[in-house]
């Protein structure tokens, strides 16, 4: 008998075992912090935002004490560092968290997001020591609720043709204009709102106005039928008077409001994927519970086709966010690659909905089932910062070099 | 009073075990492992104890391999103080047996001294349900198993057990060894901030040599095997039918 011959492990014929829940191993590519953190969150999702959202999305009503829960859980400003209250954690952590939460439901990740890349980052990257101390600390507990005022009625994807001013008098700025598709802003107490400043030649500035201001209002946009869970209203400023002190000192121009973008962007496209994985797992144990024509659905070809589909969409998103988070994290990320994972993430986790939600026959269309909830929801998400297409002309700018937004 | 409480990471009581190829154990490659259940039970009431004002100091020790320390940070994360992690094997597989485990716990017990220690009533990996047990035998202290409410009364700790048909309470002198049963409490989670901060926390490294104890298996791993599927039943369309089958199956 001939001897047979050593192989080094990775020659081996016998590979590992394989997965269907982790497929490429995310678990292992995590530190020690990330997945206890992943974990801490996935918890507090599934303990405190699960039994409740069904019926927040069948009533449209959003529970503000949610971000009391949140703060006090510590998933409000996981990135900012932990002297203003924030955690100090990596952008992965932060990936890990939204994609817990969007689990649950797109709503309730949405009203983190805003609080914690759109309002608190603001804050802490452009602001004063005085504004940082005066709003992280309690933004990151959730007894402030924060939003964020770019988009108007006549501009969405091209924010620079906004129609908001900011007049300069005697001891600081004066505001009139009209945000909408603010999500928070009903209930919230701290406004970042990006405003032409005519002191600063015209350029956009950030400032931060506080509930109660004369002339500032935030009426709710009602029958909205996706994103129940969350909050969504107007700014309307009237002559709203602030001091100097409103005004973010350290940005000027768009790339004050995207560099916030930036950042939720990129948690968006993890958040997305975790509304995907319900959808996935929701589709698979539906197809192994049902059964017709005397065999489990999941036993038919065409499912299981549909299956592989979303099984290998998320584990190339989930891969794909990671670098970019890992990039995030070493200060060496490019917008554009936001703008892949945030575009493809997106339509993929909507395009798993959708079937997920066909998977499940009729059922598929009751909230207790809770596949078309996340479909609903997925529409918006494709389409606020930065729709799917918008993202595609970002991308097909740094291609060609041909800008082709207009 | 200080209290000591031993953590043992195990695979995570969500994830299907599954049999390794050659029999031996099952298998841990690649599988999530999180902290024994009725270890996270005694966790939470060691800290329970501390923030009624009964304790002072929460000790997590755990014996394992080097991975071992993230299932202290967990107990570090929940609010324990500091940790002890005793490095007594290099490979996953290997399961550090009830004996050796003891003797370690009681080297560090000689050096620590608390009053009390809580552990788990028994590791959902093995179910050995003997390393309380050993150690009070090794230490000569009390012992109360299977404790579903603990109260600390001056130098005494009132204990009540979960017993056949009942709930039985005991009086232990301190020292004692207290295992936690199910219903003792349920365990909070660890909050981010508090995960955080447990990176903070001391997390002291020893290895079994340190203490002397010689952690080789004393028991012998025949075989392990995955249990049987079940079959497929019948219908019967009468009770004599069903009367037939079960006396053809010898049952009657």
């Amino acid at each position: 008998m001939t001897e047979k011959p050593k192989l080094k492990p990775k020659d081996a014929p016998g590979l590992g075992r394989f997965n269907w829940e982790d497929a490429f191993r995310l678990d292992g590519q995590l530190t020690e912090d990330e997945r206890m953190l992943r974990d801490a969150a996935r918890n507090f999702a599934q303990e405190k935002l699960q039994p409740r959202v069904i019926r927040a999305f069948a009533e449209e009503e959003t529970d503000p004490a949610i971000f009391r829960e949140m703060g006090e859980m510590g998933l409000l400003g996981v990135t900012v560092p932990a002297e203003y209250g924030g955690l100090g954690a990596s952008y992965v952590a932060y990936g890990l968290v939204a994609r817990e939460v969007e689990w649950v439901d797109s709503g309730y990740r949405s009203m983190m997001s805003v609080q914690s890349s759109l309002v608190m980052y603001p804050i802490y990257a452009y602001g004063s020591e005085e504004q940082r101390q005066k709003y992280l600390p309690k933004l990151a507990s959730g007894e402030f609720v924060g939003c964020f005022g770019l988009t108007e009625p006549d501009a969405g994807s091209d924010p620079a043709g906004m129609k908001t001013v900011a007049k300069k008098t005697a001891d600081g700025y004066v505001l009139n204009g009209t945000k909408t598709w603010i999500s928070n802003s009903p209930i919230a107490d701290v406004f970042v709102v990006w405003a032409k400043s005519e002191a600063h030649g015209g350029k956009i500035r950030g400032f931060v106005l506080d509930k109660g201001a004369k002339g500032l209002s935030a009426p709710k946009i009602g029958g909205k039928l996706s994103l129940r869970a969350s909050i969504t209203g107007e700014i309307v400023m009237d002559a709203v008077e602030v001091g100097e002190d409103a005004l973010l000192p350290h940005v000027e121009g768009l790339k004050g409001p995207f560099g916030c973008l930036n950042r939720a962007r990129y948690g968006i496209s993890w958040g997305v994927l975790g509304a995907a994985e319900f959808c996935f797992h929701a589709a698979r144990q539906y197809g192994l519970d049902r059964k017709q024509f005397g065999r489990p659905l999941a036993n038919t070809q065409i499912y299981q086709l549909k299956l592989a589909n979303m099984l290998t969409e998320i584990s190339l998103g989930l891969q794909a966010s990671l670098q970019v988070g890992r990039l995030l994290d070493d200060a060496n990320a490019a917008p554009e690659m936001i703008s892949v994972v945030k575009r493809n993430n997106c339509g993929k986790a909507l395009e798993i909905a959708r079937v997920a939600r066909d998977m499940h026959g009729g059922n598929g269309i009751s909230e207790e089932f809770q596949v078309i909830r996340h479909m609903v929801n997925l529409e918006t998400v494709n389409t606020y910062e930065g729709t799917h297409d918008v993202h595609a002309l970002i991308l097909g700018r740094a291609i060609t070099g041909l800008q082709a937004f207009y | 009073m200080k209290i000591l409480v031993p953590v043992k990471r195990v695979i995570d009581y969500n994830v299907k075990a599954r049999v390794r190829a050659d029999g031996s154990g099952v298998d841990l490659a690649n599988v999530k492992m999180s902290m024994n259940p009725f270890d996270e039970i005694a966790v939470e009431e060691a800290i329970r104890l501390k923030e009624k004002g009964a304790a002072s100091e929460v000790i997590a020790v755990s014996i394992g391999v080097k991975q071992a320390a993230e299932t202290l940070r967990t107990a570090l994360a929940m609010g324990a103080d500091r940790a002890i992690l005793v490095v007594a094997a290099d490979d996953v597989h290997q399961d550090i047996e009830p004996l050796a485990v003891a003797k370690i716990l009681k080297a560090v017990i000689d050096e620590e001294q608390p009053k009390l220690v809580i552990a788990g009533k028994q590791a959902i990996d093995n179910d050995m349900n003997a390393t309380g047990q050993m150690l009070a035998a090794l230490l000569g202290w009390g012992q109360a198993a299977f404790a579903s409410k603990i109260e600390i009364e001056g130098e005494a700790a009132k204990v009540t057990r979960e017993v056949d048909g009942g709930l039985q309470t005991i009086e232990v002198r301190l020292p004692a060894i207290v295992t936690a049963d199910l219903r003792l409490n349920e365990p909070r989670y660890a909050s981010l901030p508090n995960i955080m901060k447990a990176k903070k926390k001391p997390l002291e490294e020893k290895t079994a040599a340190d203490y002397g104890v010689d952690t080789a298996p004393r028991l012998e791993i025949v075989t392990t095997r995955e249990p049987e599927g079940r079959k497929a039943g019948i219908k019967v369309g009468s009770v004599d039918e069903l009367v037939g089958k079960l006396k053809e199956a010898g049952v009657l």
